[in-house]
């Protein structure tokens, strides 16, 4: 089972930066939710995976007696799995709205802010038309 | 009561966060509320200091879970020092920010955002729990990511998908270490974790896992070669929030990575600390080099984030008391003289009508006082006596020679000469040369004009203080290293009885 899972978690991960490495921005984001489910598996699997012993203390019992299933990465997952959706959420809405505006969603074209204005193709022309005012 | 002062840097932000977004449509009151929430975090922050540098590292266990069970709040000389400087940044940036944000942000959150970052980073610093740290970080990216894109200018709908992608791929790296972390020692809490990792059976595995950190936190402070991000989107917001940012997020990186770097992975320092060093020199000299080609200020002063993240490094890096006591001085020093300049440069804009250099001039014959305001900092940046800059890279210099580490110690060097060549840069072609067009007085109320220029000349004086004042602040930041060094001092103020 952990060998299956951990096959998984590294498909998963694979999926997800090559996505991330696309020029599209949908992909991009496709590949950043991939990414946060592939960490979400993977710290479940790292809590070491136990068939069939909630962590329960038996009646008569004082202590757990192991092995027992960890709720603590469950915990964890619960709390990463919450932050990825409101970052996800957010990170749509800015590709939506940065698609809108910017009217591309390829980001080879998104290098307005990478590289000196000077340096940029269409610097003189901008130029040329701010004296024009 | 000295315990309960710990939540304090949680709460205060918090609950200004709401107060904000219950005067949601009153301006009016959110700014009065900005100005006085970070002033009561700024006094909590001094209290904390006072009580951390009398009785030692103080925590709260939240919810009286005894440790390392539930969550545990830590703050020792160095966390406190980095609350202190956070909340007297927030109170400048928070006073200039009523002279220089404009009506239609303030109606979108930016006050509430504002608070929401300060927590956290606030939470941040004086969490004693590594998967805590991780949903501080993201409370803090949160933020970050609204402010960077509110407004929504081209520019900044740009740097803000390159901002977020990047930072998030830096939070999935930093939460897969953790699970590793977990799945090697059963703990998350940081005192714990750091008794179980001197004791561990897979060494090796304890390697990688800091490394991955390394990565993370690396990608958050910009550190060579991850720094990509930062000049990308760093100069897009309007530059109170890109001031707020080069002070407190890059910081809290580096506040990270020296975290995990001096209590959990000593396991390998001969490896990891090296590595870091290196990369601390990479840092400083392709940051500066950047910055020697750059006209738009903001981009300038952008670039040379990266390259003062290299000295914060370099420090860690040596790993001795007098090089992290000169590291913890130099934060001090950086995050304000870095923050003033970029205030600066939005009165030259409000002036001058332009960040581009070349369309600039002719500030120090028309408003002397601004080019005093200029040089103080940027002086200091660059090194010279008796600025806080000439220390910060003194103590670092003498901690480096000290260890033999002379290849550092030169590239340090050098990397101060251009660092006063590109201040030159500025000071020549932004102050010195005539102005190609007439200068604009500063538009707006008395009051806007007081609240742009009061913090450049309050963190002027800080500057000069700081470089003045080193002995007092030095012997702080020497206590600070000290307690960071040992390790056992922070694992028994947090388990307690145990060594």
């Amino acid at each position: 089972m952990t060998l299956a899972l951990a096959l998984l978690i590294g498909v998963l991960f694979t999926i997800a930066l090559y996505l991330m490495m696309r020029r599209n921005l949908v992909k991009v984001l496709i590949g950043l939710i991939i990414l946060s489910n592939a960490i979400n598996l993977f710290i479940f699997t790292l809590g070491r995976l136990v068939r069939g012993r909630p962590p329960l203390i038996p009646a008569g019992e004082t202590a757990l007696q192991p092995p027992y299933a960890d709720p603590l990465p469950q915990a964890l997952i619960l709390t990463a799995i919450v932050i990825s959706f409101g970052v996800t959420a957010f990170a749509i809405a800015l590709m939506r709205q940065a698609y809108q505006v910017l009217g591309t969603s390829d980001l080879n074209e998104l290098r307005d802010t990478d590289i000196q204005p000077r340096y940029h193709p269409d610097y003189h022309h901008a130029e040329s038309e701010e004296e024009g005012h | 009561m000295g315990d309960y002062l710990v939540l304090f840097p949680l709460i205060v932000p918090l609950f200004f966060a709401i107060l904000s977004l219950f005067a949601w449509r009153a301006i009016t009151w959110q700014r009065v509320l900005a100005v006085a929430g970070t002033l009561i975090l700024f006094s909590s922050g001094l209290a904390l200091l006072d009580v951390v540098t009398r009785e030692g590292i103080r925590t709260v266990q939240i919810g009286n879970w005894p440790p390392p069970y539930g969550i545990s709040l830590v703050v020792d000389a160095f966390s406190a020092l980095m609350v202190v400087i956070a909340g007297g940044l927030a109170v400048l940036i928070a006073i200039f920010s009523l002279g220089s944000m404009d009506e239609a942000r303030l109606r979108y959150g930016f006050y509430p955002l504002f608070f929401v970052l300060l927590m956290g980073v606030c939470g941040a610093f004086i969490t004693g729990d590594i998967f805590n740290l991780y949903v501080w970080f993201e409370v803090m990216l949160m933020a970050s990511f609204v402010l960077i894109a509110l407004g929504g200018e081209r520019a900044q709908l740009e740097g803000a998908l390159k901002y977020v992608i990047l930072n998030l791929l830096s939070s999935a790296l930093f939460l897969s270490a953790t699970a590793v972390l977990y799945s090697l020692t059963g703990t998350l809490n940081m005192a714990d974790l750091s008794i179980r990792l001197r004791t561990t059976i897979a060494p090796d595995l304890v390697t990688t896992v800091a490394v991955m950190y390394l990565i993370a936190f690396s990608i958050k402070a910009a550190v060579f070669p991850l720094f990509f991000w930062l000049p990308a989107s760093y100069h897009t917001p309007p530059v109170t929030v890109t001031a707020l940012f080069s002070g407190l997020l890059t910081k809290v990186g580096v506040y990270a990575l020296i975290r995990v770097f001096t209590l959990l992975f000593l396991a390998d320092v001969a490896f990891t600390h090296t590595l870091i060093l290196v990369l601390g020199g990479f840092t400083m000299v392709t940051g500066v080099l950047g910055a020697a080609a750059q006209y738009d200020i903001r981009r300038l002063l952008s670039f040379h984030i990266i390259s003062q993240i290299g000295y914060l490094l370099m420090g860690l890096g040596l790993f001795s008391q007098p090089a992290l006591a000169a590291t913890l001085y130099f934060m001090a020093h950086v995050i304000i003289a870095k923050a003033v300049l970029f205030l600066i440069a939005e009165v030259m804009y409000r002036m001058g009508g332009s960040f581009d250099l070349r369309h600039l001039g002719g500030f120090y014959q028309a408003y002397p006082w601004l080019a005093l305001g200029f040089l103080l900092p940027a002086l200091s940046l660059a090194g010279i006596p008796p600025l806080s800059g000439f220390f910060g890279k003194l103590a670092l210099v003498q901690a480096g020679l000290a260890q033999g580490q002379f290849g550092i110690v030169s590239v340090s060097l050098a990397v101060s000469l251009l660092t006063l060549f590109s201040m030159t840069k500025i000071w020549n072609e932004g102050f010195w040369k005539p102005a190609p067009k007439e200068l604009r007085p500063l538009s707006g109320s008395m009051g806007q004009r007081v609240a742009l220029i009061l913090p450049i000349a309050l963190m002027g004086l800080i500057t000069l203080g700081l470089g003045l004042g080193a002995e007092p602040v030095y012997a702080f930041a020497e206590q600070a290293a000290a307690q960071l060094l040992d390790p056992g001092a922070y694992v028994a103020a947090v388990i307690g009885g145990l060594p």
